[in-house]
């Protein structure tokens, strides 16, 4: 080897040179089949597994929003409406340092404190990767502009835009067909994924919170081709969605913006029924509150304001607001007493403004403080004398009033669509037992019979009590719904709703609705001065409910005691009354008596009815005719 | 250049027959003009659908190859000694203009490649490395016994790793490696003893952490760091690798078709024209086209090597043998790190990657291959 060294080999050197290239040639057929190894194994073995990737990585299934169905009246009136808004939205995925974005778009539109703060909450729920977050709502057009024209600034930044509701009547229909607002983690946890996955309203309150499964329709799906950048490229395949049912509700608009404005500036709430139907037509708590102002987010100061406000707007009256009946029941206590033979139409008292049990010194006083003197049941009615009825009170006995009042609706919620009404209180035996855990005194059942003591009542319940006896004993159970645009919803009363009320002697029904009649329009009669003039009869009763207890041999006196100690002042009646169309309760709070703060109302909202509104329908009806 | 014209051509004529005669004429050898041409071709329809059906792209491309094989027409020109008579001069021109860079040199993105002198176009002295240090390393070789003795194995290594060095620092850690195996691979087919080689690669294998430690700079460790496992961070550094992979993947056996590439076209795929490029050819094309473009390079491989057998000369031989491997180190290392079985560094795949440098460089070492193979003088053997 050595010797070699010194003269170049030629041919040697080429020899090593093509052993060495063979070899070479050799190592690279090796690392090429490492490389085809390598291809085989993502691209035969694994090909599956990839085309998934790949899929994944372009394909994305996004849900498409029903839209919601319509809220109508029974005219057609649209009570709920889908508007487009636009809203600025923040896509946190695309954004790096989203406390900046927000402080240069503070530069080009409003963007206040509070905004950000419910943004930030936004932001901390769990959401779907890539969807946008709501920074400011309901953009204005110049807002839209401003940052159309500097999309280019801000890439992650969208303008949204997206069908919310609109309530036109605004105020008035707040407490009847409620509201929707922006889902909230606790209804997410609650609500079908699937359905709601893009969806961002629910129904918080009322015919919207009722009805939501129907109105909210059914979840579509596309499925969209898009690129790295998150931008849809085309629409790969869809599912479309089907918006949600239209409803039809038994409300009048015209009736319940005629009750809205009787009724301004005080605190009452009204609910009319018709009787034949239990169709509500009118539904209203005032003062009320703009629902359209809680669909995409209140503001907390705004919140903060109707909820601290003492006319608490937020407060629904007619369905929740719990009073003492009062002389509004004293009818039924009457019914009673006439079924049970516990009285009769020719039996009567003297009486002499004041009424004291045996073994028992306190006395129960009349509202007139001299008495009616000598009144039977039809005169106590019409009168509203409590003396007749705390005898009569005393000799029916809790059961059998209570047993009545139940028959009319009380103690229960018994309507069939609307959730949130409360079921006020039917004292008996077994309730105060339960609740005050003492027996019940016979003194109580004095205060029962004139509607005071334990017992409460919303003007719900007390406007169902009405239509029942309008309808004499026919229990038509108390509905929103009218129907929906396909009739797909037939709202059935179940048997424990309600039922009719069948009298031993079905004659006691004319007798009662005569005396009602006479309250409004007998000589005696406490709301003679509401159905003087009237060109239809009109069944009533008015109601006067203490809210501040009166001691013992105090006098009353209405002017002296604070605004919100006055007595709320009922009304509950039904016209016409030989065949009503309308059946109507109102409690004024702190209205004073009945007669002169409810009674009047109830006889402009009949006027409205039956002469007004009922003859332009009937009128319109002959002439498409 | 006109009296090696008068001098050798007929013997050439001769010697190789008449049917060839017009490309031999001019230098050049026809089969692997004819392979080159075909990858050419192809790599063309790739970048076509790689950058999003950009024709400008393309033009510009085009405008490249043509250059670059006008580049290697006018080198396959000169004989195969005038390279080595010029070695050791660009050698140290070459070693000075790396100083040069590092010094005075311009660049992007963190790293400082180019060298910007006073009426002459900017230029990547690295790039001219790759064709100047296989030949300084086939000139010192040569000169010597062969196969070299330990002392003069290690006077080559220092010869090469003084450039590699410089490049590293730059820092460029494909072309470093490019260079590096194209002067290893001179030391190889010198003949040296295996025990050598197997010391070396000890050695080396011992120098490892020290280079992990010492050498390697943050980004580099980032990206054998995400090699080892990319799903660790499949938003950030391993995006890149999880991305190919799923897009050759997805290919299967026939691929997507042209243009039809839902990896590439939607922007999912990163760097998809360039080093990145042919994932893009295994989402459209499948095993199949990726097998059919692994095929044309092993053929232009094996043409490589065929030539540098049949060379006259070993500065010829080593010099051809070393580049036609050093061309398939960058097959291997751009697929092999597109596939995910090598560390992410930057080396384009040969001839179909868009970029400009790279190209030129190839080319002129096809045209350095071509004037070993037409400039035999026939009466030798």
């Amino acid at each position: 080897m050595r010797s070699s060294h010194h003269i170049k080999d030629a041919n040697r050197e080429k020899s090593i040179f093509a052993f060495r290239s063979v070899i070479a040639l050799f190592i690279v057929l090796g690392m090429l089949s490492g490389l085809v190894a390598r291809l085989y194994h993502l691209q035969i073995d694994n090909f599956s597994h990839y085309q998934t990737l790949s899929d994944q990585n372009r394909m994305q299934l996004r849900s498409v929003t029903p839209t919601r169905g319509l809220i109508y009246d029974r005219n057609g009136v649209l009570l709920a409406d889908n508007q487009p808004i636009f809203s600025l939205s923040i896509i946190p995925e695309l954004i790096e340092d989203v406390d900046e974005v927000v402080e240069r778009l503070s530069g080009v539109v409003e963007i206040k404190p509070s905004h950000i703060e419910s943004f930030k909450k936004r932001l901390k729920r769990t959401r779907r990767p890539y969807q946008e977050v709501v920074l400011k709502s309901k953009l204005s057009e110049e807002e839209i502009a401003r940052i159309e024209v500097r999309r280019h600034a801000f890439s992650g930044v969208e303008v949204t835009a997206e069908l919310a509701r609109y309530y036109p009547l605004g105020e008035a229909t707040a407490h009847s067909v409620g509201y929707v607002g922006r889902i909230n983690e606790k209804e997410l946890a609650t609500l079908d994924p699937r359905n709601y996955s893009a969806t961002r309203y629910i129904g918080k309150l009322g015919i919207e919170r009722f009805y939501e499964n129907e109105l909210h329709g059914t979840v579509g799906f596309e499925t969209v081709e898009i690129n790295a950048s998150n931008r849809i490229l085309r629409t790969l395949d869809r599912v479309a969605s089907t918006r949600g049912k239209d409803l039809v509700l038994h409300l009048d608009a015209r009736l319940q913006l005629k009750a809205m404005e009787l009724l301004e500036g005080k605190r009452a709430a009204l609910v009319a029924i018709e009787p034949a139907t239990g169709g509500i037509l009118a539904q209203v708590s005032t003062p009320s509150f703009d629902p359209n102002k809680f669909v995409t987010g209140i503001d907390h100061k705004s919140y903060a304001a109707l909820r601290d406000s003492l006319d608490t707007p937020l407060f629904n009256r007619a369905l929740k607001g719990q009073y003492p009946p009062g002389s509004t029941i004293k009818q039924v206590i009457g019914l009673a007493g006439l079924d049970t033979d516990t009285t009769t139409p020719e039996y009567s008292i003297m009486d002499y403004g004041r009424y004291q049990l045996k073994n028992d010194e306190r006395i129960y006083r009349d509202w007139k403080r001299e008495g009616h003197g000598r009144v039977n049941l039809f005169d106590s009615i019409v009168e509203s004398c409590d003396v007749y009825f705390y005898d009569l009170a005393f000799k029916l006995g809790v059961d059998e009033m209570s047993r009545y009042l139940g028959y009319f609706g009380f103690g229960s919620n018994r309507t069939l669509d609307i959730a949130e009404a409360r079921s006020g209180i039917l004292p008996s035996r077994e309730w105060k037992r339960a609740w005050r855990g003492v027996s019940w005194y016979p003194g109580d059942s004095l205060n029962m019979g004139i509607g005071q003591g334990f017992m409460l009542a919303t003007p719900m319940q007390l406007a169902t009590m009405t239509a029942v006896l309008a309808n004499r004993g026919q229990w038509e159970a108390p509905r929103l719904l009218k129907g929906t645009g396909d009739g797909s919803i037939v709202l059935t009363q179940r048997a424990d709703e309600g039922s009719d009320v069948i009298l031993n002697k079905p004659e006691n029904w004319a007798y009662i609705v005569d005396a009602m009649e006479d309250v409004m329009h007998g000589k005696k009669g406490t709301a003679r001065g509401s159905g003087r003039g009237s060109a239809y009869r009109i069944a009533g009763k008015t109601g006067t409910a203490q809210v501040v207890g009166i001691a013992q041999g105090e006098e009353y006196d209405a002017e002296a005691l604070a605004e919100l100690h006055r007595d709320h002042g009922l009304f509950v009646g039904f016209a016409p009354a030989e065949n009503p169309q309308i059946a109507v309760a109102l409690v004024v709070e702190n209205g004073g008596g009945g007669s002169s703060s409810a009674a009047p109302v109830a006889r402009k909202l009949f006027d409205e009815w039956i002469l007004n509104l009922n003859a332009i329908d009937q009128a319109s009806e002959v002439v498409s005719r | 250049m006109r009296d090696d014209f008068l001098r050798h051509m007929p013997g050439a004529e001769r010697h190789l027959g008449g049917g060839r005669s017009f490309f031999y004429r001019f230098h050049i050898d026809p089969i692997l003009l004819g392979l080159l041409m075909i990858l050419a071709t192809v790599g063309l329809f790739i970048l076509y659908s790689a950058s999003g059906e950009s024709w400008a792209h393309v033009e510009r491309q085009a405008t490249r190859f043509a250059v670059a094989f006008g580049v290697m027409i006018v080198i396959a020109q000169f004989e195969p000694s005038f390279f080595k008579r010029w070695s050791v001069l660009l050698f140290i021109l070459g070693v000075a203009a790396l100083l040069g860079v590092m010094f005075f040199g311009v660049g992007a993105k963190g790293a400082q490649r180019w060298l910007q002198l006073p009426g002459l176009p900017r230029f990547q002295p690295s790039e001219m490395m790759k064709l100047i240090v296989p030949m300084m390393a086939a000139w010192y070789l040569s000169n010597r016994y062969l196969p070299p003795s330990f002392k003069d194995v290690f006077g080559t290594l220092i010869l090469i790793f003084l450039p590699v060095f410089l490049i590293v620092q730059q820092p460029d850690l494909g072309t470093s490696i490019l260079i590096a195996s194209a002067g290893l691979f001179v030391i190889l087919f010198s003949g040296i003893s295996w025990k050598i080689v197997t010391a070396f690669v000890g050695i080396l294998a011992a120098f490892a952490p020290v280079m992990w430690m010492f050498v390697m700079r943050d980004y580099q460790k980032q990206r054998v760091l995400t090699f080892l496992d990319p799903e660790s961070d499949p938003l950030g550094s391993g995006w890149n690798i999880i991305q190919s992979k799923t897009a050759i993947g997805s290919g299967g056996f026939s691929g997507k078709g042209w243009l039809e590439g839902t990896q590439s076209q939607l922007n999912f795929l990163p760097e998809s024209h360039t080093d990145f490029i042919i994932a893009v050819c295994a989402e459209e094309f499948g095993f199949l086209g990726v097998l059919g473009l692994l095929s044309l390079y092993l053929m232009i491989v094996i043409r490589g090597l065929y030539i540098a057998v049949k060379a006259q000369d070993s500065f010829s031989r080593l010099l051809a043998g070393s580049l036609i491997l050093t061309f398939f180190v960058y097959v291997f290392v751009n697929i092999g790190m597109v596939s995910g079985i090598l560390p992410v560094v930057g080396v384009p795949l040969p001839l179909v990657s868009y970029g400009g440098t790279s190209i030129v460089t190839l080319m002129a070492s096809f045209g350095v291959i071509m004037s070993i193979h037409t400039h035999r003088r026939f009466l030798s053997r």
